[in-house]
């Protein structure tokens, strides 16, 4: 049995507990961190499996995994980025919040122009 | 064998993500929803490429990556406010 496999099952288990995070985090921001993390490393490590397991296909997967692990941090951070900004309120556990600064800075701009 | 098994899983997650999507109570939670779905997806297409022993699944995944980044950031600059 290929080694392939045992890395695309590492990838598989993140993969999954990353939607579960998606489905049961109680904030956006959370959500976000959830989802994003674990999705990089559960699909860099699958694609990159499959291309163990059938080694023909080796250099396409492994550009697809490079885009992955490039892209998907900077359309999360984008995302967290326009969430801050249109106030989306945090859940009520939460202690320490320093976004506040971020989102008033970006309020008196837009007061001045 | 082991393959159809690490399908299903993933397909349990696409679904559970689709869920957040449809539960979500404003747009970034859908928009967010819909970032993670798309790279599960991503990893989903590579594996039915290798079940089914086509190479063109994975040409399609790519370019399914590609569009999706543009339009994940696209929505981020929407809710934003407009793009100046």
């Amino acid at each position: 049995m290929n080694w392939g496999w045992w890395v695309t099952g590492f990838g598989v288990i993140f993969l999954f507990l990353g939607s579960l995070g998606m489905y049961r985090m109680p904030d956006v921001y959370n959500r976000l961190q959830a989802g994003t993390k674990c999705t990089t490393l559960g699909a860099f490590c699958t694609i990159i499996g499959v291309g163990i397991i059938e080694p023909s296909w080796f250099w396409t997967t492994f550009i697809i995994a490079v885009f992955v692990l490039l892209t998907n941090p900077i359309s999360s951070h984008a995302l967290g980025r326009a969430s801050c900004i249109s106030k989306v309120k945090l859940c009520k556990k939460t202690k320490v919040d320093q976004s506040e600064g971020f989102c008033r800075e970006k309020d008196e701009e837009d007061d001045n122009s | 064998m082991i393959a159809t098994i690490y399908i299903v899983v993933i397909g349990l997650g696409v679904i559970l993500c689709l869920l957040r999507m449809i539960k979500g109570p404003t747009a970034p939670d859908r928009a967010v929803a819909l970032d993670t779905a798309v790279t599960v997806t991503v990893a989903l297409l590579v594996l039915i490429g290798l079940v089914l022993r086509r190479r063109i699944y994975l040409d399609v995944s790519l370019v399914y990556a590609v569009l999706t980044f543009i339009g994940s950031v696209a929505i981020a600059r929407y809710l934003e406010g407009g793009i100046e």
